[in-house]
């Protein structure tokens, strides 16, 4: 697949929390041809398994193979209009929307049929001086379609979604803009990945699930976890890249490849795995320091069920939740190469150890937790 | 009694921030050892133990204390060879300034310096830690970054001494509850099976707590703390100090996390009442435990926290009363064994009250 | 409407973590029309009819028991009460107000006020104290721990409805009509009176988790925005019951908003579609319940939220549970 085409396909595509559907449809014609499974659950998450080769270990005794879950969220931020008053629509946030980005924005309303519209704004010759500056807050900012009161009550109801209305822009240097790359960007690192797994051997079974409704509490991923249940996690989402208005600790370079995250969200040893595949691969790396929650999927799905160990890769990208974030197309690639080789690279019996792993213990499906079997020391 | 003291020493003094608690881990198995029945270190990195009850009651009882402590994580480094660091878990950045820590695995000594006040302009407002850096004696990035990586954990240095009726060391909240927890292991067996639950990760969300209650749910779960004790002089002296320390174990009736269940509340203050174990109700409504997160798994687990009261908690160096210590311990092994005899009037009158016929 | 037991519901005592007694009233009133009835672990009351399918589907109904109330943490030498809240308590909705404190069998009432700050400024619970008439510590009837509500007796002014606690009683109210008017489902139906919502939808989470549903729905109250310079909202008074497509916890599964709307277009209900941007139901949790579960809330306007006097309308009320009737007989 072509990397640029494939990340317009996926950013140009609605999909705000909640209203993945049109987004959704578009990945499933994509992944159809690389899965064994696939299918959209309860919540609106689309799981695609690709079966591995071996049975596992012990696993085999109950002849499963181990299961990593790879995912990565397809909502994007919105706005879901609150009311409507003459022909204007008033608006709120679906996820973190950044209000200074908003005004005079193009956007497309998702009512009866798709109309397009502006964010209008008072204009500054008669504002006094200090109005013209502020941000607006959520009540004082209206969606302009254009039309009739009539009309707009006849075609827009409270509750349709609203997205930016954007294409992407090929920038300089292999780099594109657009939105919604928070989170399209790591959907379409994801897609290279099972396309290119498909055509490798891994022991283990690959579950892709693009997550819904991240941006509203993580609540794709939480409940998709629990489905799944997988051995292990991979979460892939964005972070921030350097700007030329922001170089604070916390933010890392474009064309420098993922980030790999450590801290307490993440488990040292699929830390340490995802380094070695990179390495191996050729991926350039960076840490990315995590001292409490990661924001990301990945918070949601380390605490599902009994605990399942997480690993987090991070594709660097600047001007977050505005029109215009911004990725390396060749970080998106080698975001895919490094999931595609941390997967094939999983020893059919692995498990994520603690250095001071003592007894492991299979858990059973009631989850009981078990006795201890014998002393394995890393 | 030396005993509950050693423990405390050695775990104090063991260094484990949220997500990297190994080594207290290691502290702790061999205490356990011959006296469970089995253990386990779960995805998260829990320390769960089994021990087996007489088989009087079929109850299954959970005890949590969590192994991590606040501290630092290295973020990034500085050309000068010092450390940028991010608090893991809650600390306060005014308690950072002067203090000496240690970094990694090996411990390496390090320092947190301003620039000297002779020379500084601003005194009245503590820096923030994005502008403090820690000083390993490291004289490059690359030599810095070859020793403490970004990720790489950090403890206060400060170790333990036991000082008349007090203790003084890092961590007691909640190094406190695993080595009263471990006393309770090393004892006689309950009338039911017993789990020890040695979490992680409680200071950045009760994370443990969830997949071990999960894990094991529980009919009941204690969870033993080192809670705040604000009983120092201040302005307004009427107000409610939290916790008092000298006054016994601190019970939990309801705090940001979660609400004790009445029944369960009045099964601990009666078994205190009729055991004369010193006690006291901590302020209701402040801060979190893991019995937040234990109440709220699956179906519901009913909970309870006992705490033993500790000043200056999430700071370099906590200070606590042993009467206090011994009181915790005290009142959660009694409570607990006296589980098996009255837990239908420690939970809440529950079960079918009217079901359905043969179906 | 069964004025009686609307006020039942919203005078019996209840704060978050302390529904023993509100339980047995609802307790009293579901029995005779439920084929099963528990207490799960939590003390959420759980009431099921079972459905005349042949592989019925599982739908909660839920209404959370618990009221905001507040809750002792210091008593003052002078024999003045400091308290902090069982959830969402706002300073300035109770000063002035009276509270009354469930000590064992006994009730006390205070009088909340606030200490004079200087300069004035918006005020937080720490500015408050109760007096309950005591003299000093050691006569004080009120200890550390000691929990109480607000006091608000109901009113009623033409189809208005004021009182304190509609949140949520007018629900479990709404819960006890429908099991009492309830013939036939082809769903089972679990009514489930929830406790501990007010701080952190706790009752909702354990129950769903136990009874593993296919849907689920809450019925709470939601604000409105037809109030004197109100910040906009589509929601008033007395223009039906409101169809929640979002609120700051959950958005709701478009099967049940849609499904709640054909219900009421079904009926000749009137409804509104509704998007509350502060607060959140328990269908925010059962919604995370296992592995997903598709859900949604209908919603009772209602002005001055977690204040004394939270106002509904009667026709609004009443139009609930005929929709909501109307959705049950559906499977789902």
């Amino acid at each position: 697949m072509d990397t640029l085409e494939l990340l317009k396909t996926l950013s140009n595509a609605p999909g705000p929390a909640g209203r993945e559907s049109t987004v959704c449809s578009a990945l499933q014609g994509l992944w159809q041809p690389y899965a064994d499974e696939l299918h959209v659950d309860a919540m609106g998450n689309l799981i695609a398994l690709q079966r591995g080769t071996e049975s596992g270990g012990e696993a085999a005794a109950t002849g499963g193979r181990r299961a990593v879950m790879a995912a990565a969220h397809m909502d994007e931020i919105g706005l879901i209009v609150t009311g409507i008053e003459r022909e204007f629509l008033r608006v709120h946030s679906l996820g973190g929307v950044d209000r200074r980005v908003l005004l005079g924005l193009e956007v497309t309303v998702h009512g009866r049929a798709d109309l397009p519209g502006l964010i209008g704004s008072r204009p500054p010759h008669v504002l006094p001086a200090a109005e013209r500056q502020k941000v607006l807050p959520w009540h004082e900012l209206f969606v302009d379609v254009g039309l009739s009161e009539d009309e707009v009550k006849a075609q827009v109801r409270v509750g349709d979604h609203i997205t930016v209305r954007q294409t992407v822009a090929a920038l300089k240097n292999g780099r594109a803009a657009g939105k919604a790359m928070d989170n399209r960007a790591c959907v379409a690192a994801l897609t290279l990945a099972l396309e290119a797994l498909h055509g490798r051997t891994h022991a283990w079974d690959f579950y892709a699930v693009a997550t819904v409704q991240e941006e509203v509490g993580l609540k794709g991923a939480i409940t998709s976890a629990y489905g799944i249940a997988p051995d292990i996690a991979v979460a892939l989402d964005v972070t921030f890249a350097t700007q030329y208005n922001d170089s604070d600790p916390g933010v890392f370079e474009l064309d420098k490849g993922p980030t790999i995250g450590v801290g307490p969200n993440i488990h040292p040893d699929l830390a340490k795995r995802l380094g070695e595949a990179a390495e191996a691969d050729e991926v350039p790396t960076t840490l990315e320091p995590l001292p409490g929650s990661s924001g990301t999927d990945a918070w949601g799905i380390q605490v599902a069920r009994e605990g399942i160990p997480c690993g987090l890769i991070s594709l660097p990208l600047r001007y977050m939740h505005q029109p215009v974030e911004t990725v390396q197309l060749k970080d998106v690639e080698r975001t895919g190469r490094l999931l595609t080789g941390f997967v094939t690279r999983l020893p059919a019996d692995y498990r994520p150890s603690w250095e001071d792993a003592m007894i492991i213990a299979d858990g059973g499906p009631d989850g009981s937790g078990a006795e201890a079997t014998k002393d394995v020391t890393a | 009694m030396s005993d509950l003291i050693n423990h405390l020493e050695a775990l104090s003094n063991a260094p484990g921030i949220s997500g990297a608690e190994i080594e207290v881990r290691k502290t702790l198995r061999p205490l356990l050892t011959d006296h469970v029945d089995a253990m386990r270190v779960d995805a998260m990195g829990n320390l769960i133990a089994h021990k087996a009850g007489t088989g009087a009651s079929p109850l299954r009882v959970m005890i949590t204390a969590h192994m991590d402590e606040v501290g630092l994580m290295v973020i990034g480094h500085n050309s000068d060879g010092t450390l940028k660091v991010h608090s893991v878990g809650g600390i306060s950045d005014r308690l950072l300034p002067g203090l000496t820590v240690l970094v990694g695995k090996k411990s390496l000594p390090g320092v947190i310096g301003l620039q000297a006040i002779h020379r500084a302009s601003g005194l009245a407002r503590a820096p923030r830690i994005s502008q403090l850096a820690v000083d390993i004696g490291a004289k490059s990035k690359d030599g810095a970054e070859g020793v403490a990586p970004v990720g790489t954990p950090i403890v206060f240095a400060t170790r333990f001494r036991r000082v008349g009726q007090s203790c003084i060391g890092k961590a007691f909240d909640d190094r406190a509850g695993c080595a009263i927890l471990t006393e309770l292991l090393r004892g006689d067996p309950y009338p039911f099976d017993v789990i020890g639950a040695f979490t992680v990760q409680e200071e950045v969300g009760l994370r443990g707590a969830a997949v071990a209650a999960y894990a094991e749910n529980p009919d009941f779960g204690i969870t033993l703390e080192g809670t705040l004790a604000d009983d120092m002089p201040k302005e307004d002296e009427d107000v409610s100090p939290t916790t008092a320390l000298g006054k016994g174990t601190a019970i939990s009736v309801m705090d940001r996390s979660y609400i004790t269940p009445p029944r369960l509340l009045r099964h601990f203050v009666r078994v205190a009442d009729e055991a004369g174990i010193a006690y006291q109700f901590k302020q209701p409504g402040i801060g979190g435990t893991d019995s937040g997160a234990v109440h709220r798994a699956r179906a519901g687990i009913p909970a309870i926290t006992l705490a033993v009261p500790c000043r200056y908690i999430h700071g370099p160096a906590s200070l606590l009363r042993v009467s206090d210590l011994a009181a915790t311990r005290d009142l959660a092994d009694a409570g607990i064994r006296r589980l098996a005899t009255e837990a239908p009037r420690s939970a809440v009158q529950r079960g079918r009250i009217r079901g359905l016929d043969a179906r | 409407m069964d004025l009686k037991l609307l006020d039942t519901l919203t005078q019996t005592f209840g704060p978050s973590g302390y529904e023993d007694a509100i339980r047995d009233v609802l307790l009293e009133a579901v029995e005779p029309h439920a084929d099963e009835v528990r207490v799960d672990t939590l003390g959420s009351l759980i009431a099921l009819r079972k459905g005349a399918g042949e592989v019925p589907k599982k739908v909660i109904l839920a209404a959370h028991m618990d009221e905001i109330g507040v809750i002792a943490t210091h008593v003052e030498e002078s024999g003045f009460v400091r308290f902090t809240s069982l959830g969402g308590v706002r300073a300035l909705s109770h000063v002035g107000q009276r509270v009354v404190f469930h000590i064992g069998s006994d009730v006390c009432t205070g009088v909340i006020y606030l200490e004079r700050m200087d300069p004035p400024k918006l005020p937080g619970l720490r500015n408050l104290y109760v007096d309950v008439g005591a003299t000093s510590r050691d006569d004080c009837p009120v200890h550390v721990g000691d929990t109480g509500v607000f006091v608000g007796p109901l009113a009623q002014q033409g189809t208005r409805l004021v009182s304190k606690a509609m949140d949520d009683r007018v629900g479990c109210y709404i819960l006890v009509e429908i099991l009492r008017r309830l013939e036939s489902s082809p769903n089972d139906v679990y009514f489930a009176f929830t406790t501990q919502e007010e701080v952190g939808l706790v009752g909702a989470r354990t129950s769903a988790f136990r009874i593993d549903p296919d849907l689920a729905v809450s019925i709470d109250v939601t604000a409105t925005g037809d109030m004197p310079k109100s910040l906009p909202m589509d929601v008033s008074l007395g223009k039906g019951p409101a169809v929640k497509v979002k609120d700051s916890g959950m958005i709701a599964h478009p099967l049940v908003r849609d499904g709640l709307v054909a219900a009421a277009e079904e009926v000749g209900s009137p409804y509104q579609m509704e998007i509350l941007v502060g607060g959140t139901t328990d269908a925010a949790a059962m919604q995370l319940t296992r592995s997903g579960v598709p859900s949604g809330c209908l919603s009772v306007p209602c002005r001055y939220v977690h204040s004394t006097a939270e106002m509904v309308d009667a026709a609004d009320v009443e139009h609930a549970v005929d929709v909501l009737l109307a959705f049950l007989s559906k499977p789902v």
